[in-house]
């Protein structure tokens, strides 16, 4: 049963490999950026899985109720959320100009044109 | 997509809403969930859904560059400005407690304009990083 | 009253100058202010050393929230040596900038450069001042993207794409140093460094602790470039722009490895991983690695600016080669080089930055006849080389001197042969540099070049001096690293 105990974690788990192995893999330079986002968002579940506890509700004083959620990995990951939106905001930047100076996305394709660069 | 008259008119009647919708966020955040960080990203949708409607220049016309990159450096500068406030009245870096008589309130109010700080750069980041994308749509490679 | 506020000025001041440069827009304006808040951050970090040097470790609450629930700055011997080498040399590169930014930079970019500037400068000094660990990755992304943006003003279109590279590295990096900071989280139920390292060590290695430590150190060892990980160092260094790539040649890896060792012997030291885990031994290999695969790459290279950044990754090899060895000399000399290492290579890439200003990219080719067109140029470089290779009377003597200290005193001889043998590298990718500069025709390119203006060469030849001044007195330096080491091996039996 142990499997169903940590589902949390082996779908986190999961998405880390997926995203990772998307990153490595594949020569697209979106691509690439696509397979960090899912690599970044395991980690969100990593934090908040643990954070978030059954039957408990949001962490704000009422009368009524004695069971709150941890806040705090709940904070920390929207933090991680903004630094991921960042990231990616800033690869595709970088996609867009290297799609101007290149002429292509594709890895392989740039490296050939870098070679020819040092070269010269 | 100006053409089409179905979104347009949705636009339009959406539009408002999704801006008062961000408004309730940021003033709502020290009361219940919301705050700084969401109500900037709804109040960039906002102009985000009209530039994809109404075209990237009028959008320019509401927003102007310089308006959304002074946004952006604002917001921080109000955030900075709050710890400076509260450290050059004797307390830590941003020690919201020392800003009003009553700890209490100055905690409230330290984290009001905390968030307004917040909810002033990403509604600017936001709008910027639309900017810049679609800005730069239909250029050839070569081209800089 | 302002003496108690020095840490969070430190993290404040170039944070909160960032955006007022993109608020200045011209490019005269924007400079002046980081010249202001750069020398500002360094007489902080200059008054936060004597401090703790007086009255011993700092604590300050964020907020007025007291550690270990709220974010805790906390300076101790080893960041506060850490940070005065930073602002140091962000100060430098700023004070050289103006002249070298102009003739690269299209100039309405020039406010743009220095909010990006400012925002790593103030993201490493943060990671550097903070005692808190999910703090730690926010700084950390906040230098890393603003890296990203440094290395992709660089003029050749490879910056873009090394860029690129570096931000698919250093976001894989961080995002493993996350996920460390989380299993962490998850055994401890804290976030304070300190009080981590209270609480980790009851003597259970359980699994999660040992995937923490296994994520962080893989993470934080791409930030730092550890060989085999260096693969995103040498183009990014060789792209960017000039300013660029010597303050992150001097501060970025650097800032890193002091997160390495903050982690490994500040908070892990205190469950004896190293006695328990061959975390030594891997890092030994690995560093050896470095020192000798990067160098001989390093001596093949036709552009001088990767050939010194593959000669970076080989140094950066020493720097963790003083850690594995785990002891108060070894980790003496490890922070020692780090330090001296900073100020060596500080120097060259100023220097080479000098260089590009007449020839453009510098390769071994184009910079032929260096030496009697602009002599002071190729006399720092030549400085910078002996300090690299580790010639008596350089600051790179004393921390290889440390270091064969420490491999003797564990009694390895033939570690002490090792690093002898891979300084000899070093002389071979040296004097491919003097040699061009000195013993070859003028290049057509440099036929007619006038030396580099005083205002780029006077911060550069400064740096090269020190080169030599930390050679011969090595107070600072060594007392420093050795005050540092001993604070970090508190945890250590």
């Amino acid at each position: 049963m142990e499997i169903v105990d940590y589902v949390n974690y082996w779908i986190a788990m999961l998405l880390l490999v997926t995203g990772l192995f998307i990153v490595i893999a594949r020569g697209n330079l979106v691509k690439k950026l696509v397979g960090l986002g899912i690599f970044q968002t395991s980690v969100y579940l990593i934090y908040i899985s643990p954070a978030k506890i059954l039957g408990a509700t949001a962490p704000i004083i009422a009368p009524g109720y004695t069971l709150y959620s941890n806040p705090l990995p709940h904070v920390l990951i929207l933090t991680a959320i903004v630094v991921g939106v960042a990231t990616i905001a800033l690869g595709l930047a970088l996609v867009v100009r290297i799609h101007e100076a290149f002429g292509t996305i594709e890895e392989d394709a740039i490296n050939a044109l870098a070679q020819g660069d040092d070269v010269e | 997509m100006k053409s089409d008259r179905v979104l347009r008119v949705i636009a339009k009647l959406m539009i408002p809403f999704v801006l008062v919708f961000a408004l309730y966020v940021q003033l709502h955040g020290d009361f219940g969930p919301g705050g700084g960080f969401q109500a900037g990203v709804i109040l960039a949708a906002g102009l985000i859904f009209y530039g994809l409607i109404f075209g990237l220049e009028t959008t320019r016309r509401i927003a102007p560059d310089w308006l959304v990159e002074t946004m952006v450096a604002a917001g921080v500068l109000i955030y900075a400005g709050v710890g400076v406030v509260s450290m050059l009245l004797g307390g830590n870096f941003l020690d919201y407690s020392v800003l009003a008589r009553d700890p209490v309130a100055g905690q409230h109010l330290g984290i009001l304009l905390v968030e307004l700080g917040v909810g002033v750069t990403v509604s600017g980041v936001m709008v910027t990083i639309f900017y810049m994308f679609a800005g730069r749509a239909g250029r050839e490679p070569g081209e800089d | 009253m302002i003496a108690l506020q020095l840490p969070a000025l430190q993290v404040l001041l170039p944070l909160a100058a960032a955006p007022l440069c993109l608020l200045a827009r011209r490019s005269g304006a924007a400079w002046a202010l980081a010249l202001a808040t750069g020398w500002a951050v360094f007489a902080v970090a200059v008054a936060l050393m004597l401090q703790v040097a007086g009255s011993g470790p700092i604590s300050y609450a964020m907020g007025g929230w007291a550690p270990p629930w709220g974010i805790e700055y906390r300076v101790d011997a080893a960041n506060a040596f850490v940070l005065v080498l930073v602002s140091g040399v962000g100060a430098l590169a700023v004070t050289y900038a103006r002249e070298s930014l102009a003739r690269k930079i299209a100039r309405e970019q020039h406010a743009l450069f220095w909010t990006a500037y400012l925002l790593c400068l103030g993201g490493l000094l943060g990671v550097t001042v903070t005692g808190d660990a999910f703090n730690v990755f926010v700084f950390l992304e906040i230098s890393s993207l603003a890296t990203y943006i440094l290395i992709a003003m660089g003029r050749d279109r490879r910056a873009l794409y090394a860029s690129y590279q570096y931000l698919i590295m250093g976001t894989i990096g961080a995002t493993f140093i996350v996920i460390g900071v989380g299993l962490l989280y998850l055994m401890t139920g804290t976030l304070n460094i300190v009080d981590l390292a209270g609480r980790i060590g009851d003597a259970s290695l359980a699994r999660p602790k040992l995937a923490a430590l296994a994520f962080l150190t893989v993470g934080i060892s791409l930030k730092l470039a550890l060989f085999p990980l260096h693969l995103w160092l040498p183009n990014a260094y060789a792209y960017a722009p000039s300013v660029a790539t010597a303050f992150l040649a001097a501060t970025a890896t650097k800032v890193a490895v002091y997160l390495l060792l903050r982690f490994g012997f500040g908070v892990f030291g205190h469950s004896q991983v190293f006695s328990r885990l061959p975390l030594g031994e891997v890092l030994l290999v690995l560093s050896i690695g470095a020192m000798f695969v990067a160098s001989v790459v390093a001596i093949y290279q036709a552009d001088v600016k990767r050939l010194f950044a593959y000669s970076s990754v080989a140094q950066i090899g020493y720097i963790t080669l003083g850690a594995s060895l785990a002891s108060q000399t070894g980790l003496t000399a490890s922070i020692v080089h780090l330090f001296n290492h900073a100020v060596t290579k500080g120097a060259i890439f100023l220097l080479l930055g000098c260089v590009a200003l007449r020839v453009g990219q510098p390769t071994i080719e184009r910079i032929a006849g260096l030496g009697r067109r602009m002599p002071w140029t190729s006399a720092g470089l030549v400085i910078g080389g002996l300090s690299l290779i580790g010639v008596p009377g350089t600051a790179g003597f004393v921390s290889k001197w440390y270091l064969v200290l420490a491999a003797l005193e564990r009694g390895w001889w033939w570690l002490a042969a090792l690093i002898l043998l891979s300084s000899l590298l070093a002389v071979v990718y040296v004097w491919r540099v003097v040699e061009s500069c000195y013993f070859r025709e003028p290049s057509p390119r440099l036929a007619q070049a006038p030396e580099a203006p005083a205002s780029m060469l006077i911060p550069a030849l400064a740096l090269a001096a020190a080169c030599v001044y930390f050679g011969l007195s090595t107070g600072f330096s060594v007392g420093g690293a050795a005050a540092a080491a001993a604070s970090l091996l508190q945890a250590l039996p």
